[in-house]
């Protein structure tokens, strides 16, 4: 009677007999990180070409003055899910697939800390998506149209509540932003776990790779960040349903609580979206400057002492609500703070370069397009920091430009070289590099030409958020000429989904270590294998491989 | 004739006023806006110097350091891990330049927020609707609205202390050549100031998104000598003209739920949702701004205000013909 019954056939052993549903099988059911990391950079480049779309039809609409290409409703409603998406669905994904990718391989483990918590973090993100996306579908619950969110990425109350924003679809905004925050959360604390718990032999806190520092140090400011957005979520669902009034300013709530909660979320946000481009700067440039890291240490501690800073900055987005004058100049010094421990990255990287032998391939290319992007970024946002500059610029086209300069130059130029860089791990094949170097120059045409723009149309007066303008304001040229650079940026794009897609089935096999590397990625096979390391590496610096390949000049010599 | 006459007089002294359609943060012409401008210049002279060195550093170094073709690739240059004395020196220079522009940004602050209006002000309170706003004069007894009169004040002492308040949701005052923004927020009060130094037409927007029509709720600040400014305060404190050329527009707007929303001094139409009509024809532009007040563009503004500007909260009220002929030739009477 102690028979089982297997519903289902017995597993097949070994991938080559597979049929469709066995690859599925796979990859819903997978624990690897690895898998999973593919899976959370693949839905987010998804996410990103969506948004892109978006992003296309509202540079479409401001090209000409009095755009009519969609009605006003439908431009507040594809803002806001062009930032939403970007920062939730685009950004978020992306920090959790390169830590769940690499971070196990970089500190020679097998698996993350917790397998099976790191897949329930990725599909409670992408439900999460799919929530926020539903609303097109159900946005206005069962008796109407659907409708998606149009409150805006950062959703000011009492824009939210019931009397301002009826049927449901801020509630899809919330929900699928609370749920989407759970996965990242469960990312996070795997993360830390992995780090702190399963490093081998011989790795040290102080012989841990940059990229791994990098994010660990991401993990605990999301640690930080994400409860008071939950919280703020929460409060905002009790206010449209249980009447709890927190953010309802007609019966006595604040607006200007929900703005504090959301910034104190939303600050420490950015740069928890640019770190992975700050890790990912610090594996690259040295590898193809052939030179170790310049100032290793104070590299780290500028990052921790970002983490630090970005927590007491929040109101610097709220100078114009009316605080005093005391409160302005506070979050005023202290925004201008980060521009210290930010300089010293810059150095250093440029410092890495320099005695070196500087190999432009395409990732290096975007690291030293990233310098030079993220330098104007960071210039802006130090003026962005001077409150009194900052009320005429709080607001404007010249903060389109500035948060773009930092997200879709800075952080995205940074993905785009790790994307390239481990390519040839991720998929045991080599990329295109002519037309890598397509993409490179064109989106980097792009970006200017639609970013640019931007911060003159808003030094002109043009207020951010706006569906269409009035000719003879003086904002028509630069408007033109960020449409047209938005479209060169998705030819760009276009080329390297085409590059990816071509290459992963049809590239050269680009061998285990194609960059001659020195973290222990570069150590296994590509693809890496289910487990890794047939035996679990012994490390005595941060740079094992080239101690490997440098017998008689190892690292641990001068550690 | 007398009426012609009386519009005349309304219009004269602002029809001719120079216009600044193009709201250039740096060519400001009062004094918030100069503070503001004086401490964006030293700020983007400074950033500019860190730029071009930075940038020259970084352009220089992978100029100078690219493999070019011949180069040993096998051979690996010196291995250098840093050097304290240079990182210390680019620490301590960047802090130096960010304690220069904290000082400098407090002093700033404190002289733009702190500045206690002078004796002699102008008090004026602007409420934000939903894409709309409200502009009250509790001194002069005034209440109009999308367009602020105040007087000039070239010497920087005729200074309009605004009161900003919000009955809705977040919006915010903007009029980039006179001040930088200040937020109207529902549930609390903000105060900010404006000195026009010259006459003109200033314009603006709201600058905090508000919800579908954010994008037309614009502003204008309209800074005229000081005897135009009380001739104007005057004359739109009177109660509405009442034309009996205008009998029937009038007993058919009376009729219509006009009323519930709009306010005519004078009249019983007390509403107090939409702007107030009493003087309607002595402003520049309907629907906040959308488009000029003349004729043509208020008939097709009464006949359906979806077309001009969906979503706004005013409905077509589906007059027919003779019926929207009639009320708006009652609007256009009311000077």
């Amino acid at each position: 009677m102690a028979s089982i019954d297997y519903p289902l056939e017995r597993p097949k052993v070994g991938t080559k007999d597979w049929g469709f549903a066995e690859h599925m099988y796979d990859w819903v059911a997978t624990v690897d990180h690895k898998k999973l990391g593919i899976m959370y950079i693949v839905s987010a480049l998804l996410f990103l070409v969506i948004a892109g779309i978006m992003a296309l039809v509202i540079r479409t609409q401001l090209a000409l003055p009095n755009g009519h290409v969609v009605a006003p409703d439908t431009y507040n409603r594809l803002f806001t899910m062009h930032g939403t998406t970007m920062v939730f669905l685009l950004g978020m994904p992306l920090v959790a697939g390169f830590s769940n990718y690499l971070v196990p391989l970089m500190i020679g483990a097998r698996d993350m800390a917790f397998p099976r918590l790191n897949a329930f973090g990725f599909w409670i993100f992408l439900f999460g998506g799919f929530l926020l996306y539903f609303s097109y579908l159900g946005g206005s619950g069962l008796y109407g149209a659907g409708s998606a969110p149009d409150v805006g990425w950062f959703a000011y109350a009492p824009l939210t509540e019931k009397p301002f924003s009826l049927g449901h679809s801020t509630d899809y905004w919330a929900l699928g932003i609370i749920v989407s925050g759970i996965g990242t959360i469960a990312s996070a604390i795997n993360v830390i776990a992995t780090t702190f718990s399963l490093r081998c032999p011989g790795m040290t806190l102080s012989r841990m790779p940059m990229f791994v520092w990098v994010m660990l140090i991401d993990s605990w400011l999301i640690l930080v960040a994400f409860p008071p957005l939950t919280a703020a979520q929460i409060m905002l669902l009790l206010d449209r349903y249980l009447g709890a009034n927190f953010f309802y300013t007609q019966r006595g709530g604040s607006a200007v609580l929900w703005q504090h909660l959301f910034w104190i979320f939303g600050h420490p946000e950015v740069y928890i979206l640019i770190f992975p481009a700050f890790a990912i700067l610090s594996e690259v440039i040295p590898i193809f400057s052939r030179k170790p890291i310049f100032g290793r240490p104070a590299m780290v501690g500028a990052v921790v002492a970002i983490g630090f800073i970005s927590l007491g900055v929040w109101a610097h987005h709220m100078f114009a609500v009316g605080m005093t004058s005391y409160a302005n100049s506070f979050f005023a010094a202290s925004t201008m703070l980060v521009g210290i421990p930010t300089g010293i990255k810059i150095f250093n990287w440029t410092a890495t370069m320099y005695g070196g032998k500087v190999n432009l391939k395409t990732p290096m290319l975007f690291c030293c397009g990233f310098l030079l992007q993220f330098l104007i970024a960071g210039l802006t946002g130090i003026m962005l920091a001077i409150a009194p500059f900052d009320w005429q610029l709080h607001d404007s086209y010249f903060v389109v430009g500035h948060f773009h300069f930092t997200l879709a130059e800075g952080l995205v130029f940074g993905i785009f070289a790790g994307l390239y860089y481990w390519f040839p791990k991720i998929t045991g094949r080599m990329y295109n590099e002519k037309l890598g170097k397509w993409h490179f120059w064109l989106f980097v045409i792009g970006v200017n030409l639609t970013f640019i723009p931007m911060h003159f149309a808003g030094i002109l007066g043009m207020p951010r958020r706006i569906y269409t303008y009035q000719a003879g304001r003086g904002w028509e040229f630069w408007q033109f000429s960020a449409t047209i650079g938005a479209y060169i940026q998705a030819i760009a794009v276009a080329i390297y989904v085409w590059n990816v897609v071509h290459s992963a089935i049809k590239g050269e096999p680009a061998g285990d270590d194609p960059w001659d590397g020195w973290t222990l990625e570069w150590a296994t096979t590509s693809p890496p294998p289910e487990y890794n390391f047939e035996k679990l590496p012994v490390v005595r610096s941060s740079r094992p491989l080239w101690d490997l390949k440098h017998p008689h000049d190892p690292d641990w010599k001068y550690e | 004739m007398l009426i012609q006459a009386v519009i005349a007089l309304l219009q004269a002294p602002y029809a001719n006023l120079p216009q600044y359609p193009v709201a250039n943060t740096f060519d400001p012409l009062a004094t918030p806006g100069q503070a503001e401008k004086g401490i964006a210049l030293l700020t983007i002279a400074i950033t500019t110097g860190i730029f071009v060195v930075t940038a020259g550093l970084i352009v220089y170094g992978i100029w100078r350091y690219r493999i070019r073709p011949g180069d040993d690739a096998t051979q690996e240059p010196p291995q250098v891990y840093g050097s304290n004395q240079i990182e210390v020196a680019w620490t301590v220079i960047p802090i130096l330049i960010v304690f220069v522009l904290i000082g400098v940004s407090v002093r700033v602050i404190a002289a733009v927020q702190n500045a206690s209006p002078s004796q002699s002000s102008v008090k004026l309170q602007l409420i934000g609707h939903q894409w709309w706003w409200t502009v009250n004069y509790p001194q002069f007894g005034v209440v109009t609205a999308n367009e602020i009169h105040v007087p000039v004040s070239p010497d920087g002492k005729m200074v309009t202390e605004v009161r900003l308040e919000s009955v809705d949701v977040a919006h915010s005052f903007w009029i980039p050549q006179l001040a930088g923004k200040m937020d109207l927020i529902p549930n609390r009060i903000n105060y900010t100031w404006i000195d026009p130094h010259q006459p003109g037409v200033y314009y603006g927007n709201c600058a905090e998104y508000c919800g579908t029509q954010h994008a037309n709720m614009l502003l204008r600040v309209i800074a005229q000598p000081t005897a135009d400014f009380n001739r104007w305060a005057y004359e739109q404190k009177q109660p509405a003209v009442d034309d009996p050329n205008a009998a029937e527009g009038k007993k058919a707007f009376l009729s219509l739920a006009c009323v519930n929303c709009h306010l005519i001094k004078g009249t019983p139409s007390a509403g107090v949702f939409g702007p107030d009509l009493t003087h309607l024809m002595s402003r520049q532009t309907i629907g906040a701004g959308v488009l000029p007040l003349n004729h043509e563009n208020l008939r097709a503004w009464v006949n359906d205000p979806q077309q001009i500007k969906p979503g706004c909260l005013m409905p077509s009220m589906k007059l027919t013909g003779p019926e929207l002929d009639h009320v708006v030739a009652y609007l256009e009477t009311l000077h």
